[in-house]
C-alpha cells in the first residue's frame, strides 16, 4: 500500500537551498537569507527565504510600522502610559475615528480622532504598496497577476468600510475603529442600527461566498491530498498534461455529485468565490445608510421578510437620548 | 454518454462497504452503491415531508416557507406531525442522507484507490449540522432548540439566538471560527491566484510550474508553504472553521447561559491588574 497524506509531514526532504528562479526587470536582487525550519517543515516546505524587498516592499513595511505605532501608542496613552494596564486591556483598547461633529474635515485635533485619520492614511498607503508588490513580483517572474486582483477585492472591502462609505455618509465617525473588541462592537452596532444585516441581500451573498470558499477549500484540499500518492499536488503540470491524479480527482466528484471541475477550473471556481466574498460584502457596506436605512424594512417592502405587529405602538425616544446617540 | 474519454478504465467492480455487487453500478455520471440508494431514499422522503409541512401552512411566499421544530413543551419527546413532528422526521432524514453520502464517498475513494480525505472533511460539516439540531437540543432538553428549515426563518433563528447572548462576537469559539473562515478564504484566493497566474502567464510567456509558484511567495512574503503544504493548510483551516462553529453553538446555552460579553469579566477582574486605575 502506498502512503497517504495526513495532517503533518512524517518525512522532511532537505535538498540544497533553492535560491529561486531568475528575476526579470527588477530594480533589486533577492536577499538570500537562508534558513530551514523544522517546525514549518511539519506542515509544508521547510525552506524559509529568500526574500525580495524592493522599494515598494520597504516603503510598505515602513508605512505599516508607522500605522501600528500610532495605534499602539494611542492605546497606551489611553491608559495613562501604564504598561500593566496596557497589556491587560489590550484587546479592549481602541483608537476611534473623529466624532460626527467634524464631518469629513481632514484637520481634526490629534487627540479627538486626528490620530485615527493619520493611522488610516499610513495603513492604507502600506496596503496599497503591498498590492503594488504583489503585482510587480508576479510580473518579474513572468506570471499572471491573478493574485493581485484577488487581493484588490479585499482592499475594496477595506476601503469601503474606512474611506468610501464615510465619504458617502459625510462623516469619518461612520468608519471602523482600530481595536480588537471595539471593531467587533462596531460590526454588531452597524448591523442593529441599520435594521439587522441578516436582511441585507449583499450580506447574504457575502456569507454564501465565505462559507462556499471554506467548503471549496475543504473539497479541493482534501481531493489533492487524497490523490497526492499519484503526484496530484503538482497542479500546473497536471493542468497542461493530465495524469491519473487529475483523472481520479475528477472522477471522484463526477461519481459523487454528477459533476466535476478540472484541475484548472477548480481554481477559477475558488478564485471567484474568494473574490466575491469581499466584493459583495463591500457592496452591502456601501449601500447601508446611503441607499437603505433599514434592511429589515427593506426586506418587508420587497416581500422577503414578514412584517411583525407593532408591539410598542408609542415608544417615545427622549430628544436628549437621540441627540447623544447621533453624537 | 455520460462517460469522460478516460473514464471507462476506472469503472471497476468492488470497493463497496456493504452489499457486495448488489448496487455496484452507475446511473449516468453517478455511482449508486448501497449508500446511494439509502441517500436517495432519505433525501426524497425528507424533501417530500418538507413540501407536505409547507403545504399545511398558509405561506405563499418562498421566503416565508419554513419547517419549524416543535414547541419547547414537547421536550425531547415526539411531537404531533403538524406541531413540529415533521421537523423531527425531516431531521432524521437529513442525518440519514448526510451519513449515507459520506459512506458512499468512502466507497468511491476505495474504487479509485485514493485517500479518504474528502469523506473525513465532509463529516466535519455533518458534525456542525448535527451539533445544531441534535447535540445542542439534547443538552438543552428540547428539540425546540433546533433551527427551522426555511430561507428567512433560519436567518431569524441565528439572529435571535445570537442576541439572546447579547453580543455573540464575544463568544471566544465564535471568534476562532470566524477567524478560520476569513483566513481560509484568504488562503483560497492566494492559492487560486498563484495557480491561475502560473498557467495563464499572458501573451508570449511560457506556462510556469511549481518552482515559480514557490519563488513568487518567497519573494512576496518570504515563505512558500509549497504545493503540497497549501492543500493541507487550506483543509486544516477549513475543517477548523467548521469544528469551532460547532463548538461555539454547543457551548452557548449548555455551558454558558449569560451574555457572552460577561465571559470576559473573569479577565478584567484578575488581581494581576497592578495598574488597576480608573479611566
Amino acid at each position: 500500500m502506498g502512503s497517504y497524506a495526513s495532517i503533518y509531514n512524517r518525512i522532511q526532504v532537505r535538498g540544497p537551498f533553492d535560491p529561486g528562479v531568475p528575476l526579470r526587470h527588477s530594480s533589486d536582487t533577492r536577499i538570500q537569507a537562508k534558513s530551514f525550519s523544522y517546525w514549518l517543515g511539519k506542515i509544508g516546505d521547510p525552506q524559509l527565504g529568500p526574500l525580495y524587498l524592493g522599494w515598494s516592499g520597504a516603503a510598505s513595511l515602513a508605512f505599516g510600522f508607522i500605522a501600528i505605532e500610532i495605534i499602539g501608542l494611542n492605546m497606551w496613552a489611553s491608559v495613562d502610559w501604564d504598561p500593566y494596564a496596557f497589556v491587560r486591556n489590550l484587546a479592549f483598547l481602541s483608537l476611534d475615528p473623529p466624532p460626527a461633529k467634524y464631518g469629513l474635515n481632514p484637520l481634526v485635533p490629534l487627540g479627538d480622532g486626528g490620530w485615527w485619520i493619520l493611522a488610516g492614511f499610513f495603513l492604507t498607503t502600506s496596503i496599497l504598496l503591498w498590492w503594488v508588490r504583489s503585482y510587480t513580483r508576479a510580473r518579474a517572474l513572468g506570471m499572471g497577476t491573478h493574485t493581485s486582483w484577488a487581493f484588490a477585492s479585499a482592499i475594496f472591502l477595506y476601503l469601503s468600510l474606512g474611506l468610501f462609505r464615510p465619504i458617502l455618509m459625510g462623516s469619518w465617525s461612520e468608519a471602523v475603529p482600530f481595536g480588537i473588541i471595539t471593531h467587533l462592537n462596531w460590526t454588531a452596532s452597524v448591523s442593529v442600527l441599520y435594521g439587522n444585516w441578516y436582511y441585507n441581500p449583499f450580506h447574504m451573498l457575502s456569507i454564501v461566498f465565505l462559507y462556499g470558499s471554506t467548503m471549496l477549500f475543504a473539497m479541493h484540499g482534501a481531493t489533492i491530498l487524497a490523490v497526492s500518492r499519484f503526484g496530484g499536488e503538482r497542479e500546473a503540470e497536471e493542468i497542461v498534461d493530465r495524469g491519473t491524479a487529475a483523472e481520479r480527482g475528477a472522477l471522484f466528484w463526477r461519481w459523487t455529485m454528477g459533476f466535476n471541475a478540472t484541475f484548472e477550473s477548480i481554481h477559477r471556481w475558488a478564485w471567484w468565490f474568494a473574490v466575491l466574498t469581499t466584493f459583495t460584502g463591500a457592496i452591502g457596506v456601501l449601500l447601508t445608510g446611503t441607499v437603505v436605512d433599514n434592511w429589515y424594512l427593506w426586506g418587508v417592502k420587497h416581500g422577503i421578510a414578514p412584517s411583525y405587529p407593532s408591539v410598542y405602538p408609542s415608544f417615545p425616544i427622549p430628544d436628549e437620548a437621540a441627540r447623544s446617540v447621533i453624537q | 454518454m455520460a462517460m469522460l474519454s478516460f473514464e471507462r478504465k476506472y469503472r471497476v467492480r468492488g470497493g463497496t462497504l456493504i452489499g457486495g455487487d448488489l448496487f455496484d453500478f452507475w446511473v449516468g455520471p453517478f455511482y449508486v452503491g448501497f449508500f446511494g440508494v439509502t441517500a436517495v431514499f432519505f433525501a426524497l422522503l425528507g424533501s417530500l415531508l418538507m413540501f407536505y409541512d409547507i403545504s399545511q401552512g398558509d405561506a405563499t411566499n418562498v421566503f416565508a416557507f419554513s419547517v419549524n421544530p416543535p414547541s419547547i413543551k414537547y421536550g425531547l419527546g415526539l411531537a404531533p406531525l403538524d406541531e413540529g413532528g415533521t421537523w423531527q422526521l425531516v431531521t432524521m432524514c437529513a442525518v440519514g442522507a448526510f451519513v449515507s453520502w459520506a459512506l458512499r464517498e468512502i466507497e468511491i475513494c476505495r474504487k479509485l484507490g485514493i485517500g479518504w480525505h474528502v469523506p473525513i472533511a465532509y463529516s466535519f460539516a455533518v458534525l456542525a449540522y448535527v451539533s445544531l439540531v441534535v447535540i445542542r437540543p439534547l443538552l438543552l432538553g428540547a428539540w425546540g432548540h433546533g433551527f427551522p428549515y426555511g430561507i428567512m426563518s433560519h436567518l431569524d433563528w441565528v439572529s435571535n439566538v445570537g442576541y439572546q447572548f447579547l453580543h455573540f462576537h464575544y463568544n471566544p469559539a465564535h471568534m476562532l471560527a470566524v477567524t478560520f473562515f476569513f483566513t481560509t478564504t484568504m488562503f483560497l484566493g492566494l492559492h487560486a491566484g498563484v495557480i491561475l497566474g502560473a498557467v495563464n502567464p499572458g501573451k508570449g510567456e511560457s506556462v510556469k510550474y511549481g518552482e515559480h509558484e514557490n519563488a513568487y511567495f518567497r519573494d512576496y512574503i518570504c515563505y512558500s508553504v509549497g504545493p503540497y503544504g497549501i492543500h493541507r493548510l487550506g483543509l486544516f483551516f477549513a475543517l477548523n472553521a467548521g469544528f469551532w462553529s460547532a463548538v461555539c453553538i454547543i457551548i452557548s446555552g449548555p455551558f454558558w447561559d449569560k451574555g457572552w460579553p460577561y465571559f470576559f469579566d473573569f479577565f478584567l477582574k484578575t488581581p494581576a491588574a497592578i495598574g488597576n486605575i480608573a479611566y
